[in-house]
């Protein structure tokens, strides 16, 4: 029986996370684990994450799980969600700047203040939150039956800008068209969040249970 | 396009029921809340909002079995407010399955409390809701106060100058709520909803007063809101929330369908 762990470090609250992956995949085993032997030993890994990066950063380096996210990312499929994603990146502005994963080259920058959409330059508010358009810029196993422009649940201040424009696995309108998606050989990173995303979402988690790390 | 306005339910359980009083009186039963935010969820609210009105503490327990059941079959953001006072009752309910909890009273007794509870959970799960009322008179320049205890009991706070420390403090989202329009049906009070979403940096959920479709597209067209949340004309059938997204549709407003 194949298992899917999701990473357990302290960030923030993993039931939504659990529940939905536990109500896609039925025949599989869904563990929370903060111990580095059970999360390599499964097949899938989940890195999840809210908060402040700092405070995400710090408390992978005191748990030693950020060596068991590298490991995930260089070994099995993985999917990072929220902050899970921005961590993967080298650096994040946030905090006044804070040294990331680096397992996809770039950096997190927050939205520009003042941000402005349609004609009559209405001001965008920050954190970005609630439902928005992800549209795919690749063909990708994770987008099976995932409608091109489905909405998915947001709430950040801060998103990702990668050095590799063909890391971009899809884009988000908010003002700029920032990546919402990034995907690099079996790792696969959401900016939104699937588990409150609900069909669209579900349909993801899914296609994640049964990945198996090619594009 | 870009990002949806979204449509907020609210469901006030009393003791394990969803209620809908009018101005507090005439409360009517609108039935259980796991198989009212079931439906809601099916007709695509974007949310779904609960709000613990209990008065007795012994049956809070109930509202945290209404939110383990919600998270374990609804995969949409779920907030849950009503008796939040300390970080202790966040963490019950995050460990329940909500997403984010509404602070209202605690905030006015210790404005502090939202900096902690920001801090320690991600400004993203803290909403704050404030019930503001029109203290100004017609002829004057319009002038808001925040009132507690289900508009009962004025503070002397100034509604905009509030929401702004609000949000300096941590505030994710702010939830606005006119008592002079509750239950009543006449429509958000557009002017103060305008007043304070302009104010501030973060997304405003306009409520208090829907009785029309119209009022919703008021809410976001001139109230500037993010959001708009309603609890009478979705729970007796008057409208799904299926209907109030196309009407809102086709009045130019980007909605999730």
């Amino acid at each position: 029986m194949t298992s899917i762990a999701i990473i357990d470090y302290g960030m923030g609250n993993l039931h939504s996370i659990a529940k939905a992956l536990e109500h896609v995949a039925s025949k599989e085993r869904v563990i929370v684990s903060s111990q580095p032997a059970q999360i390599l030993a499964a097949d899938r890994v989940v890195f999840p994450g809210v908060g402040a990066i700092r405070d995400c950063m710090a408390e992978l380096m005191r748990s030693g799980l950020n060596e068991v996210v590298l490991q995930a990312a260089a070994t099995k499929p993985l999917l990072g969600v929220c902050l899970g994603m921005q961590a993967l990146l080298n650096i994040s502005e946030e905090n006044q700047g804070t040294e990331c994963l680096g397992i996809i080259p770039g950096k997190v920058v927050r939205f520009p203040e003042e941000l402005q959409e349609g004609a009559e330059g209405s001001r965008l508010k920050i954190p970005h939150m609630g439902w928005n358009q992800v549209h795919q810029q690749c063909s990708h196993s994770m987008w099976t039956d995932i409608p091109a422009g489905s909405r998915f649940y947001f709430v950040h201040s801060y998103y990702a800008v990668p050095e590799r424009v063909t890391d971009i696995a899809a884009v988000t309108p908010y003002g700029i068209d920032f990546a919402s998606v990034l995907a690099h050989e079996n790792i696969f990173a959401v900016q939104f969040h699937p588990e409150k995303s609900q069909h669209a979402g579900l349909q993801l988690l899914s296609n994640f249970v049964h990945w198996n790390g090619d594009i | 396009m870009g990002l949806a306005k979204r449509i907020i339910p609210c469901m006030d359980v009393d003791a394990g029921r969803v209620v809908k009083g009018v101005k507090f009186v005439d409360i009517r039963d609108a039935g259980d809340p796991v198989e009212v935010a079931r439906r809601y969820d099916m007709e695509g609210a974007d949310e779904l909002t609960f709000l613990d009105i209990t008065a007795s503490s012994d049956q809070r327990e109930t509202m945290i079995h209404v939110v383990e059941q919600v998270a374990g079959e609804v995969f949409i953001p779920l907030t849950v407010g009503g008796g939040i006072r300390e970080v202790a009752d966040i963490q019950r309910m995050l460990n329940a399955g909500a997403d984010k909890v509404g602070i209202n009273t605690a905030a006015v007794f210790d404005p502090e409390f939202v900096k902690q509870a920001a801090d320690r959970f991600g400004s993203q799960c803290i909403v704050v809701a404030i019930d503001a009322k029109r203290v100004s008179r017609n002829d004057e320049k319009p002038c808001w106060e925040i009132f507690t205890h289900g508009g009962r009991k004025p503070t002397g706070i100034d509604a905009l100058e509030w929401a702004q420390r609000m949000v300096a403090l941590g505030a994710g989202e702010i939830l606005l709520t006119s008592m002079d329009r509750d239950g009543t049906r006449d429509g958000f009070d557009i002017a103060l909803t305008r007043a304070i979403s302009d104010a501030v940096s973060v997304p405003v959920i306009a409520s208090g007063g829907v009785g029309t479709l119209d009022h919703l597209v008021e809410g976001i067209i001139d109230g500037k809101a993010d959001a708009v949340l309603a609890a009478s004309i979705f729970h007796f059938g008057e409208y799904s929330i299926g209907e109030a997204k196309r009407y809102m549709a086709d009045r130019g407003i980007e909605v999730r369908l």
